[in-house]
């Protein structure tokens, strides 16, 4: 299969989605000539044109309400937030509008709008520009949620979530852009509550998304060669969360261990964890450990924001510890 | 002047309708029948009823926290509307709205909301949607005195402004936002003035005045649909009611409420109807007859309709 980058898969999707559906239009800060903060929609402008891939002055409100307006008159938009700490801007707009249109108004209107935007650390680009804030979203019943970790996931939710009629918050990792993969050739869509075994193992199931898959499956090949398996359970979509995938992993290793970049306290590994507790508690041979960053703002200095984001090693020691 | 004796019964028939369905509101609220927040529209009929009457069915409207009076002068059904407020099954968004909530896609209602100036986006995609379909409609959007010193109105105004956007900003200046007087949150009281900030054109009007407000709408609705963008219109009005219920209007006289019940918009335009011999007294006796008894079978609707069953609070959260 042919490998591209995590971003040429987006912009392929994009292309995919605009070429099939007139409806289908880009609005956000520099995404036309400049192409996007991270390159996501780099020569879109100058293949469909100022109407479908709109410069909008920076007004993360205004962008995400007027992407409302004109996907409740039958219209597909999908803005891009450059950074997801952008978000607090705009959060009246999208969960108390977005979210809750359709159902406060009897289901009387339709939502179908995406909100891409990117999350996560790496960068050194300090506590404004680096931050996993996905909770802040799935608490608000109305909206889907979407963090892929691989090319393939992210070409094929992003189009699932184009083609979904409800607001979708489809979180991108910044170092992930320019990581290669697989991506099938032609029409290729995953749908939405689909988690992803994306490693069998029968000793641990580490249950993660975004970036931190990465992690987990490096943690994996360490972890081989002293003969534990783990399973990397990829959740791929947090709202709806397919629990039952879960569950089946859990089922059969009997130890859990919830790896993600956002911090610990509040995190979505929580609610992870009380959902397999509520479905599985009895098939758990050992408390549940989580894993996620420490609870402060992502510092700029390259060693203290390493020393925050949780990689490799923390879930190789949380996998040990559950297996203590 | 420009005023059918059609158009003046509708025109008289819509003012009358918000007039005595707020009172009925405000009747029930105080008898416990209904309960919930209800921000009244009694005594700011002329802006919503002249600004409609500028337009045609196929436009659209945004609404407020404030919106009974857009929803009717839009052409929403009553008794839908009132058994929403009441949160029965068979309100226009079957209960799960309620007052601050009222929408209406048949109508072209895209639906208040309780957030203040938070519609003013919603209004601007919508016209960008319109604009994209190369549609001749447009959109008329309404927010209060108070939305203007949201941040969201300055990104939406200015977006608006840039793009020509087929989208009619109707400030509804009633003098308070609460409690807080335009003069003391604002350097101006003249609000339209902010039209300046944005390139585009302000006007304020008498929106007490009905023929004036539909007038001054009509001429931005002309430019909006030729393509020459937004327009922004401050109507200088006035709420009876206080804020909600439970606002004792401390905050102004009962002086400077007696000064604007004497602009009343009804008796007003009733009065020049009159004298201008367009409809006669008993006419007009009989459509104030008429939009009073509809409100009363609209409470009987919404008093006789069953509540939502507890299996749908789970339905229309996704489509």
């Amino acid at each position: 299969m042919r490998e591209i980058t995590y971003w040429q898969a987006l912009n392929e999707a994009l292309q995919e989605e605009m070429d099939r559906d007139p409806n289908v239009f880009l609005i956000g800060e520099d995404i036309g000539v400049y192409g996007g903060a991270y390159g996501v929609t780099r020569g879109l402008l100058e293949k469909y044109g100022p109407d479908r891939v709109m410069d909008t002055p920076i007004s993360e409100s205004a962008i995400t309400g007027a992407a409302i307006g004109a996907a409740m008159m039958g219209k597909r938009p999908v803005a891009e937030i450059m950074y997801v700490d952008f978000m607090g801007q705009a959060m009246d707009q999208l969960c108390n509008q977005a979210a809750k249109i359709r159902y406060m108004f009897g289901g009387l209107f339709k939502v179908p709008m995406v909100i891409r935007t990117e999350g996560g650390a790496g960068r050194t680009l300090g506590a404004h520009h680096s931050q996993s804030l996905e909770h802040w979203f799935t608490g608000v019943p109305g909206l889907k949620v979407v963090m892929p970790s691989t090319p393939a996931d992210a070409k094929g939710l992003l189009k699932a979530s184009i083609r979904d009629d409800n607001p979708v918050v489809f979180i991108e990792h910044k170092m992930l852009y320019k990581e290669k993969g697989p991506v099938p050739d032609g029409e290729h869509i995953v749908p939405l509550g689909v988690a992803d075994i994306k490693r069998e193992g029968r000793d641990v199931s580490v249950i993660t998304y975004s970036r931190t898959v990465l992690y987990a499956l490096q943690a994996a090949e360490e972890l081989r060669q002293e003969g534990i398996e783990i399973e990397v359970v990829d959740v791929r979509t947090l709202i709806p969360l397919d629990i039952q995938t879960i569950v089946k992993s859990v089922v059969k290793t009997n130890h859990v261990v919830i790896a993600h970049e956002a911090c610990k306290t509040g995190g979505f590994g929580g609610e992870i964890g009380m959902q397999i507790i509520e479905n599985a508690f009895d098939y758990l041979d050992a408390p549940i450990k989580r894993v996620g960053a420490i609870d402060v703002p992502i510092p700029k200095s390259p060693v203290l924001e390493q020393y925050v984001i949780p990689t490799k090693e923390n879930i190789i020691q949380a996998v040990k510890e559950v297996l203590a | 002047m420009d005023l059918t004796k059609e158009e003046a019964r509708k025109l008289l028939k819509q003012m009358y309708e918000i007039r005595f369905f707020e009172d009925k509101i405000m009747e029930l609220l105080a008898q416990n029948v209904i309960d919930g927040g209800s921000h009244l529209y009694a005594g700011e009929e002329a802006v919503a009823v002249g600004s409609c009457a500028a337009i045609e069915p196929e436009d659209w409207i945004a609404s407020t926290h404030r919106g009974h009076g857009h929803a009717i002068a839009k052409g929403g059904k009553i008794n839908e509307l009132m058994a929403e407020i009441f949160g029965k099954a068979t309100g226009c968004c079957k209960g799960k709205g309620g007052s601050l909530h009222l929408a209406d896609p048949s109508t072209r209602n895209l639906g208040a909301t309780g957030i203040v100036g938070a519609n003013i986006p919603v209004a601007v995609g919508a016209a960008l949607a319109l604009k994209k379909d190369k549609s001749r409609n447009v959109v008329l959007c309404f927010f209060g005195d108070g939305a203007i010193n949201q941040g969201v109105f300055h990104e939406s105004m200015n977006m608006a402004a840039i793009w020509k956007l087929p989208v009619v900003f109707i400030c509804e200046n009633n003098l308070y936002g609460m409690s807080g007087a335009v003069s003391r949150v604002t350097t101006t009281n003249d609000l339209y003035t902010r039209s300046c900030a944005y390139g585009i054109p302000g006007e304020a009007v008498d929106g007490m005045d009905v023929l004036a407000v539909r007038d001054s709408v009509r001429r931005a609705v002309e430019r909006a649909r030729n393509g020459e963008g937004p327009t922004l219109i401050e109507c200088k009005t006035y709420r009876y009611y206080g804020h909600s219920r439970s606002d004792p209007r401390v905050y102004r006289t009962r002086e400077e409420e007696k000064e604007w019940q004497a602009k009343d918009p009804i008796l007003r335009f009733r009065g020049k109807v009159i004298s201008d011999g367009i409809l006669t007294e008993s006419e007009c006796d009989g459509i104030q007859a008429e939009a009073k008894q509809e409100i009363e079978d609209a409470v009987r609707f919404a008093m006789n309709s069953p509540w939502p069953k507890p299996e749908e609070v789970t339905q229309d959260l996704f489509a």
